[in-house]
């Protein structure tokens, strides 16, 4: 069934959230996302699914939130864009310390510090390396169309309850305020109290006579014990690199060189393997659907097929570090792309592959 | 000869028992020093919960700070919060949950100095939750620094020659400064070193649940306690020096009852 729209990204995630059957919303304005919960107020969903949808003071106080509303097991989202989001890493990390589900949005704009309000994808290391303090890693999910952004609310609501951790989408201006056609799925129920508890049997309910109480904490001040939480944690972050890898090849096959990109980057490249074939150059893009787990396996078998790999994205170069770390030394891996907000054309991205990779 | 006094085995039984410990702490001891207010508020916090019969209704919050292992102690659903964000995570269990009964437990470093923008903005859009405020003054759990609440010229050890106000500020009286928001309903300073204030204490706590029970919005019971550890002092000279340099500064009463303002 369904629902065919013509929607802005920010407005997509908005929509899919309340269809996902969200139990919350927390968020504070900031360009270039606001539209999220300028959409969630104008739908009030709070008269229809029930859905609770509040301005917060801040991002501290939207994170924070996000947490009470988590340790009750409920499904509960935020979104905000870079200097929002390292805001919130003081609360991710709490998060990820007590273990609970719970969606991020970050809709990334260029940095560092206020920076531009205009597009950029150079939050990479913030998101798929931690971010906030301690060990901890999260599945960072990248869209590169609108489409995606709705799939992957519910997707990102999926993963973060079978690990008990947060899930974080990782998009950037372009996709956010950019308008695509979009299938929605039909609207989900909110779990009913009884099938949340039957869920999350850790959740701060209230304590009934049937069990003991429960507590959400991110505190262990016994080393030993400590270590064998961290150590838990990691046997879920190794789960999730066995079991959650996903990429999309595209005219892969027969390519010698190939473009590692995610996102908006992604499409740009997904143009510039047309121009270059169109030239004769055997081009192809792999595009990391999650960054972490990052596809590492994947470029690892590309690397005997092929002579060399650009990773373009809107940065000074993030994600290439984990390309050269998957690639090794046997194949040339450059970096290209522009920063501050501009974006690069399909143009300037196959001449970056003809000087950098092919000539070079 | 005092110790057989004091435990006369003769008229202990189960007849004679006045006091119990209530059913909603639990067994494990208290880590807080002896002679600190924490323990009593604890205890009062419990006995309200559990005269009310909400405990399976009721979801703690506790702060960093002191109590930052409250949930050790209460035998009741509880979350740990990130040190000043704890009304913030309320705001959402009560939003989530509008049929729970929530609170917060939080010291004074965490809920008037990291924490000021969470509660005056929790205050100010009327959540309908309880907030439990213990005012000591001084950073206990770190070892003794400065807080919001420390008094002009009071010692800690970030201010080992007396707070300066000159250099320092001024100590913040969040109590009154919340008490003028709509959205706060009640808002009560109390304390729990004589068995008066104790009862009065208890009296306010569940007058705070009850507000909640309504629908009332904020209700804000701050508890005025010692820190004799961090002031560096006895018990018994800690509560002395309590009502002679803190209850003049923070008067001890009601602040605002029933949404009206209490006239000096």
């Amino acid at each position: 069934m369904g629902e065919l729209r013509l929607m802005k990204g920010n407005e997509a995630i908005a929509e899919a959230a309340i269809r996902a059957g969200a139990d919350g919303y927390f968020g504070y304005p900031i360009t270039p996302q606001s539209e999220i919960l300028e959409y969630l107020m104008q739908e009030k969903p709070y008269e229809t699914t029930g859905m609770v949808v509040l301005q917060a003071e801040s991002e501290v106080a939207s994170i924070n939130m996000v947490y009470g509303g988590a340790s009750c097991g409920k499904k509960v989202l935020t979104s905000s864009s870079s200097p929002g989001l390292s805001l919130m890493t003081e609360g991710l990390s709490y998060l990820a310390g007590a273990e609970l589900p719970c969606l991020i949005v970050n809709v990334v704009r260029g940095g560092p510090g206020l920076g531009t309000i205009q597009p950029s994808q150079s939050d990479y290391f913030q998101a798929t390396k931690g971010g906030g303090h301690g060990d901890y890693r999260m599945v960072v999910l990248a869209p590169s169309s609108v489409q995606e952004m709705a799939d992957f609310v519910e997707l990102g609501f999926d993963l973060a309850f079978k690990y008990c951790n947060p899930s974080l989408i990782l998009t950037d201006g372009l996709i956010g305020q950019m308008m695509e056609k979009v299938m929605l799925k039909d609207q989900k129920p909110r779990r009913t109290m009884e099938e949340l508890i039957k869920e999350c049997p850790w959740a701060t309910t209230g304590k009934t006579a049937d069990r003991e109480r429960n507590i959400i904490t991110s505190l262990n001040l016994q080393s030993t014990i400590q270590e064998e939480h961290v150590m838990k944690l990691k046997a879920k972050y190794d789960k999730m690199e066995s079991e959650e890898v996903r990429f999309e090849r595209i005219s892969c096959d027969d390519a010698e060189y190939i473009f590692v990109a995610y996102g908006s980057s992604a499409r740009i490249c997904q143009k510039a393997v047309d121009l270059g074939r169109a030239k004769g150059l055997k081009l192809g893009l792999l595009r990391p659907i999650t960054l972490f787990p990052f596809p590492k396996g994947e470029l690892k078998k590309l690397s005997k097929q092929v002579k060399g790999f650009l990773s373009v994205e809107m940065s000074l170069g993030q994600m290439v570090e984990d390309v050269q770390l998957a690639v090794g030394c046997e194949q040339k891996v450059k970096h290209y792309g522009r920063v501050g907000g501009m974006i690069h054309s399909p143009d300037q991205v196959l001449e970056a592959m003809e000087t950098l990779i092919i000539g070079g | 000869m005092a110790k057989q006094q004091i435990f006369n085995q003769e008229i202990i039984h189960p007849d004679n028992l006045v006091y119990k410990k209530t059913g909603l702490l639990t067994e494990k001891a208290l880590s807080y020093c002896p002679g600190c207010g924490h323990g009593t508020a604890h205890r009062l916090v419990m006995e309200v919960i559990e005269e009310m019969g909400i405990q399976s209704e009721t979801v703690g919050v506790a702060p960093v700070g002191c109590s930052v292992l409250a949930y050790e102690f209460m035998d009741i659903d509880m979350q740990q919060a990130a040190h000043g964000r704890a009304p913030a995570l309320a705001t959402a269990i009560k939003r989530l949950m509008p049929e729970k009964f929530v609170f917060t437990y939080q010291g004074d470093g965490d809920l008037a100095a990291i924490g000021t923008a969470e509660t005056l903005h929790a205050c100010n859009r009327g959540e309908n939750i309880t907030i439990i405020f213990v005012n000591n003054g001084i950073y206990g759990m770190t070892g003794g620094q400065m807080a919001p609440t420390t008094l002009p010229g009071m010692r800690a050890s970030t201010c080992p020659y007396g707070r300066d106000v000159e250099i320092m500020g001024n100590p913040l009286k969040i109590n009154e400064l919340i008490a003028q928001l709509p959205g706060v309903y009640f808002a009560t300073r109390q304390a729990v070193h004589k068995p008066a204030n104790v009862r009065r204490t208890k009296k306010a706590l569940r007058m705070a649940f009850e507000n909640q029970k309504l629908g009332k919005g904020v209700s804000f019971v701050e508890i005025v306690s010692n820190c004799n550890s961090g002031w560096k002092m006895t018990a018994t000279d800690a509560n002395v020096w309590m009502e002679e340099n803190m209850f003049p500064f923070y008067p001890l009463g009601d602040i605002k009852v029933d949404g009206e303002m209490i006239k000096k």
